[in-house]
């Protein structure tokens, strides 16, 4: 933890550091044979932790908190759901 | 195609928060350069908890009523300098600090002609606080404050046009975004960035806890919001309407059904007229606005 500073201020981008994907309880995965590449999963990702690599989009789970809007808005279904076992 | 997204992850909105989804795209389309103000509610504090910050770019809070009036001070520190980056002012707050406690002094920025673009991030009620009705609570919606008990069907009257309100300061960029067509939302706010003077975007933001549907249907609701004729997605150049989206209209029930602040309209044949007029309210946007 940093000290805070006058006014409140702190540093941008602090927030990475808190780890929410303990929230999920469930698990996008992307098939990357199906998944075309489109963006539309990172478009709507309301958590900044889908990203679209070389070979197709990828969950970032530190962050993921298993919403399921990638899952849904996936024009092509390349992505299912699964029980997050903890 | 890697985005290094300026709204950053680990904030701590709800899962599949509708806010979250607009703030990251809205941050694309701003870029770096952008100073941006809020006022109190979810936004500020899933954004902002004591020493942690999700924003990339520099951000300020201070009060409930007082963003717009904030973000004329910033503008008016930035211009004293020269702002010789050509830093731009916009500020984002919610349904409450629009349409109810900010207004006033909303109102001023809007009087005073100030080079900001504010969005409205409307999720129909007070949630940071707990699903309290706003002034932009719309029609038969149950909340905390528009109960749904009795004869009692949720908010009584009509949520307040906040587009017609914006027009009416002769506000000369005015225009309706969806987080379900996100092309259409960056363009406006490229657009109510690079207009001189105030420019206004009313967004729809559902919420999943407040409206009570599962997180991920968040953006198939507000593609609902849109086809229902409910929400129009409308844009107003110097007080002239320049563009509306054409639609085919689907029926209100489609966007009703899944959320739990209406689910009293079909389980009582009294609740019959509110939902006539809902239906009447779509029908009524589709002719005002020629949607389709
Ligand atoms: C003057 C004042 N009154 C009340 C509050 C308590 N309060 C904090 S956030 C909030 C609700 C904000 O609602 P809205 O603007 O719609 O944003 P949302 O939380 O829905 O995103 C309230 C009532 C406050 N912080 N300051
Ligand atoms: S939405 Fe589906 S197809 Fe598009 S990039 Fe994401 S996983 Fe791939
Ligand atoms: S489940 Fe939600 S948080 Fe996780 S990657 Fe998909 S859209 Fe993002
Ligand atoms: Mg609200």
């Amino acid at each position: 933890m940093m000290d805070l500073l006058l006014g409140g201020v702190c540093k941008a981008g602090e927030s990475k550091k808190l780890e929410t994907g303990k929230w999920r309880s469930f698990r996008p995965v992307v098939d990357r044979n199906k998944c075309i590449k489109c963006g539309k999963c990172a478009d709507y990702c309301p958590d900044s932790c889908m990203e679209i690599k070389e070979d197709g989009a990828e969950v970032n789970l530190y962050y993921c908190k298993g919403c399921l809007i990638c899952i849904r808005e996936c024009p092509v279904k390349a992505i299912t759901k699964e029980v997050e076992e903890k | 195609m890697e985005v290094k997204e300026l709204h950053a992850p680990g904030h701590r909105a709800c899962p599949g928060c509708g806010c979250a989804i607009a703030v990251k795209i809205i941050l694309r389309e701003t870029g770096p350069n952008t100073i941006i103000v809020s006022p109190t509610g979810c936004l500020e504090t899933f954004t902002s908890p004591i020493r942690s910050s999700s924003w990339e770019v520099p951000w300020i809070h201070s009060l409930f009523e007082n963003a717009p009036a904030i973000a004329t001070g910033v503008l008016a520190g930035l211009n004293s300098q020269g702002n010789p980056n050509g830093t731009k002012v916009v500020a984002i707050g919610g349904d409450g600090g629009t349409y109810d406690i900010g207004m006033g002094s909303l109102s001023g920025m809007f009087e005073r002609k100030d080079d900001i673009l504010y969005i409205c991030y409307d999720n129909e009620a007070y949630m940071n606080t707990g699903i309290q009705g706003s002034s932009a609570t719309p029609l038969g919606a149950g909340t905390t404050t528009t109960p749904v008990t009795g004869d009692s069907f949720g908010k009584m009257v009509e949520k307040k046009d906040m587009v017609a309100i914006a027009l009416a300061h002769g506000v000369p960029y005015v225009a309706t975004a969806s987080i379900a067509n996100l092309a259409d939302l960056k363009k406006k706010v490229r657009k109510g960035m690079d207009n001189p003077g105030p420019a206004f975007i009313l967004m729809l933001t559902p919420c999943n806890v407040g409206w009570g549907y599962e997180p991920e249907e968040t953006v198939e609701l507000a593609r609902k919001a849109v086809e229902t004729g409910l929400f129009p997605i409308v844009e107003f150049e110097n007080g002239n309407m320049v563009s509306a989206l054409k639609i085919r209209p689907v029926p209100v029930e489609e966007y009703l059904k899944p959320q739990k602040r209406y689910q009293h309209l079909f389980k009582n044949d009294k609740f019959e007229d509110v939902l006539k007029a809902i239906r009447k309210k779509a029908e009524d946007n589709i002719k005002k606005f020629g949607l389709a």
